[in-house]
């Protein structure tokens, strides 16, 4: 009977033992002193500098790089941390690709940019590894804030609110805080409990209670929130799932690429964890790309990536799609979903439908591909689930199914903002929650104190 | 292809590179090696008088400095002369000129500021075969402190004076060494001179602390958490190195004058340098001693292909060309204007010459044009001070262009004068010359 990789079905202990240590190890290694003396050194220092631009949370790059240079890497932590207290996530998770080190003038200059994001790593890592912590909490104000998620706004928010001196406590429906960065990016991104080290690091300025297992909707109501708090800050991130719309999409082994990244990033043995012989991931993103991958460091035989518009399409940055590739993953363009074949309930194969622009509209040419998969991972976005957030009492507005908040991410609803994936506008990027749950806090307090005078 | 073997005042070289008197030329084991890898000469390392030898210290005698890769810029030592028995070193010396009759063996040496030591040295480096004697006025620290090396360069009356015994003493040709630790190194060129040496050397090195532990709060290098002045040397020292050569070989009194030029060679394009401004030859210690002996064959190679490119056939083609053009501040040509350029393909958009304009200079870049990122030089606020080039990470990207004669100078509202004018005319020069009437 086959072994292995060659094991038909959904099956654990592909591989041998040691090598899953090896395939989840870091993507990025951590730059050494040395290494980051000589990165630190490619940087220019530009003026007006276009990284710090192209940054959401607006990190002062150079000056941070500069600090790195000197030999300061708390003073370089620090100029971090003012701009984003989760800096040492985004250090990781961030695609620097498409925004600082894409703006870098070497990129323009010789296609080879500063890593910005090793070395905001290298100086995170050092502030985080001696437990420095860079602010204190103003005396207490007596304001209370309820903060739904501990996910990177969530934690952005109750941060600079904790700061500030108000009194915050953050309901998280998860057993564990973190938010997508404990439950939902490739386990290589984020490796050694990262994302649990990052939340205690940012909790560790006091004043902000994490209540776990609690979900708005189920344990408690946005209408009892507005009533016992000074404010509200919602930061829940998506919920929902979009379905195929494929026959058959029912049948075993038809999986949310999302619930598996989370089960993956939960199991402590990989071995154990089954996985296909061979999977189709049907998407374009990044969680795509992290299913595929993490589905062939598993073990998994053979792993195609079918995306239903062209490769400029795909919201995967390129490095995510060079990634995959170095990975042994095929990634297929032109390809939707149609009908999944199953045998006894279980999948078998998929029948996808090859797809063309025509008339500026995406459709179907009526040519038909079956390709053989023992599980499908449906990685074709998220939605934002309102029903917990209107269930009682007067109703948020949302807009194009998420929240709709102004320049400050105030919602339409007195005394409670909003920020991250669940609002309008958000780009579903760890770094942009951040910004908006800073933000958002920054207004919170204003509106405590009459623009900043307590 | 180019000819670069090299004469010296009489002393013969297969080419113009010359290890400096320094650890790498201490004994007979590095100089073999030396000369199997391609140098063309060897000034051995100083010697000292008979009797008990100088003791080095027991810790560190190096300090640098260094650039982000490790990239050695800048060494200071602390080592003193020769440590070795005398009578060792002059037997290595012989043998290794009896091994090596093709190249350069020049004993450096270093005795008391007395006649009588002097007296007694010179015959038996002689009785070497050594090509000739470099006279060690430059080390700067320790032997300093017992009256000799720099002690004895920073007083030209004791140069004349040591260097007319050595004249007296020996048919060895004389190169005397100077310290760059001075005001004016014409001074003791020109004292050289008068006591009749053949040619001076130069630079030794440079007095300095390279750093300082800011755990302990000793200099560096730290022996047992104190620290004394090193000689510098390497990369940094070379532009002050050049300086004083072309002083050297521009000077009334001292033209003509064979120079060896030291200070911070580390390829051919710095000894080319060098030898353009007056140095017959060069020598090269610090570059060895981070890279080992092998660089030679770059610098051999380089000078050579560069010759052949240029068209010069041999070393007398290119010694002493840059030296008319090195004047005094005062014969510039006022009436020279140039403007930077900024080649808009070219630029990366780091903003460096903004800022640096901006903040530190006159206000000729902009940032912005029409709400978009863009530099640009504005040609009526543009002084052409080259700041901006020189702070511009991209090469060739801003350039310095003059303006033609009889063009308007925008920001001064007058034409480009098509003659040279300098400060000694100028009519806000109270000491201008006026014509006679």
């Amino acid at each position: 009977m086959a072994t292995g990789h060659f094991k038909d079905g959904i099956a654990g202990n592909r591989l041998a033992p040691e090598t899953y240590a090896d395939n989840f190890s870091d993507l990025h290694p951590p730059l050494d002193h040395h290494e980051a003396l000589v990165e630190a050194d490619r940087c220019y220092f530009c003026y007006d500098a276009p990284c710090m631009t192209a940054c959401p949370t607006s990190i002062d790059i150079p000056m941070f790089i500069r600090q790195i240079a000197t030999g300061n890497p708390l003073g370089s932590a620090k100029t971090i941390f003012d701009q984003n207290i989760l800096g040492g996530m985004c250090a990781r998770v961030c695609p620097t690709e498409t925004l600082c080190e894409e703006a870098c003038v070497r990129e323009a200059a010789e296609g080879k940019p500063v890593q910005i994001g090793r070395l905001q790593r290298y100086s995170t890592d050092v502030a985080m590894e001696e437990e420095k912590q860079f602010y204190k909490r103003a005396a207490s104000t007596g304001k209370r804030v309820a903060v739904i998620g501990a996910g990177p706004a969530g934690l952005a928010a109750a941060h600079r609110l904790a700061r500030y001196g108000h009194d915050v406590t953050v309901f998280e429906a998860k057993p564990k805080s973190g938010g997508l960065n404990e439950y939902g990016i490739a386990a290589y991104k984020s490796t050694d409990d990262f994302a649990q080290a990052e939340v205690d690091y940012v909790t560790a300025i006091g004043g902000i209670d994490i209540r776990n297992d609690m979900a708005l909707g189920r344990d408690i109501q946005l209408s009892d929130l507005v009533q016992s708090y000074d404010a509200v800050f919602l930061g829940m991130g998506l919920g929902g799932i979009n379905a195929l719309k494929a026959d058959g999409e029912d049948a075993k082994g038809v999986e949310n690429a999302v619930e598996f990244i989370s089960v993956l990033r939960q199991t402590g043995d990989l071995a154990k964890l089954p996985i296909g012989r061979r999977v189709v991931v049907i998407g374009g993103g990044m969680t795509a790309i992290d299913a595929g991958v993490q589905s062939k460091l598993l073990g998994a035989e053979d792993v195609t990536i079918c995306y239903r518009r062209g490769k400029e399409d795909m919201n995967a940055s390129g490095f995510e799609q060079d990634l995959a590739a170095a990975n042994g993953v095929t990634i297929r363009h032109w390809l939707q979903p149609k009908r999944v074949i199953s045998h006894n309930g279980k999948v078998t194969a998929i029948e996808l439908e090859y797809t063309a622009m025509k008339d500026g509209k995406l459709s179907g040419t009526g040519e038909l591909l079956t390709l053989p998969a023992d599980q499908v991972f449906k990685a074709i976005g998220q939605t934002f689930v309102s029903s917990a957030l209107n269930g009682s009492g007067a109703s948020i507005e949302l807009e194009n199914g998420r929240i709709k908040v102004d320049a400050e991410g105030h919602t339409s609803m007195a005394k409670v903002w909003a920020g991250g994936d669940c609002i309008r506008g958000g780009e579903d990027l760890t770094v942009t929650s951040v910004a908006q749950g800073r933000d958002a806090a920054e207004s919170i307090h204003r509106a405590f104190t009459s623009n900043g005078r307590a | 292809m180019a000819d670069i073997r090299n004469n010296f005042i009489g002393i013969k070289s297969p080419n113009p590179f010359w290890l400096a008197s320094a650890p790498p030329t201490d004994k007979a084991y590095n100089v073999e090696r030396a000369f199997k890898a391609g140098w063309g000469g060897v000034v051995w390392k100083t010697l000292g008088e008979e009797g008990p030898p100088v003791v080095n210290v027991n810790g560190p005698r190096y300090g640098a400095i260094w650039g982000a890769d490790r990239r050695l810029l800048g060494l200071n030592n602390i080592e003193l002369i020769t440590d070795r028995d005398l009578q060792t070193n002059l037997r290595e010396m012989k043998q290794v000129k009896m091994n090596w009759p093709d190249r350069a063996l020049i004993a450096s040496i270093m005795v008391p500021c007395v006649e009588e030591s002097w007296k007694a040295i010179l015959p038996l480096v002689e009785e070497t075969r050594a090509d000739g004697i470099e006279l060690n006025f430059g080390c700067p620290h320790g032997m300093s402190e017992r009256g000799m090396g720099a002690a004895v360069g920073q007083v030209p009356e004791y140069i004349e004076m040591v260097v007319r015994w050595c004249k007296q003493y020996t048919r060895m040709p004389v190169i005397t060494k100077l310290t760059p630790n001075v005001t004016d190194v014409r001074k003791p060129a020109r004292a050289a001179k008068a006591g009749g040496t053949d040619a001076v050397s130069l630079i030794n090195t440079v007095n300095s602390i390279t750093s300082v532990n800011l755990d302990t709060f000793s200099p560096e290098p730290s022996i047992d958490g104190k620290g004394s002045h090193g000689g510098y040397c390497g990369p940094a020292v070379k532009p002050m190195a050049l300086h004083m050569v072309a002083e050297i070989a521009r000077d009334g009194e001292t033209r003509g004058l064979p120079i060896s030029g030291i200070g911070g060679v580390t390829t051919w394009r710095d000894a080319a340098e060098f030898m353009a401004l007056g140095a017959g030859n060069v020598q090269v210690c610090t570059a060895a001693m981070t890279y080992g002996f092998k660089i030679v064959q770059e610098m051999i190679a380089g000078l050579e292909n560069w010759m052949d490119e240029k068209g010069h056939r041999s070393l007398d083609d290119i010694v002493g060309r840059a030296t008319p053009n090195v004047t005094d501040w005062q014969y510039l040509n006022l009436n020279y204007i140039a403007k930077a350029h900024i080649d808009q393909e070219a630029c990366i958009k780091c903003g460096r010459c903004h800022i640096a304009c901006e903040d530190t200079s006159h206000q000729a870049i902009t940032s912005l044009v029409d709400g978009v990122r863009h530099f640009e030089v504005m040609e009526d606020e543009c002084v052409g001070c080259n700041l901006c080039v020189n702070v511009c990470p991209v090469e060739g990207c801003i350039t310095m262009v003059p303006l033609e004669a009889d063009v308007l100078d925008q920001r001064t509202g007058k034409t480009v004068s098509p003659n040279y004018a300098n400060w000694t005319t100028h009519p806000n020069n109270p000491m201008a010359k006026v014509a006679a009437e």
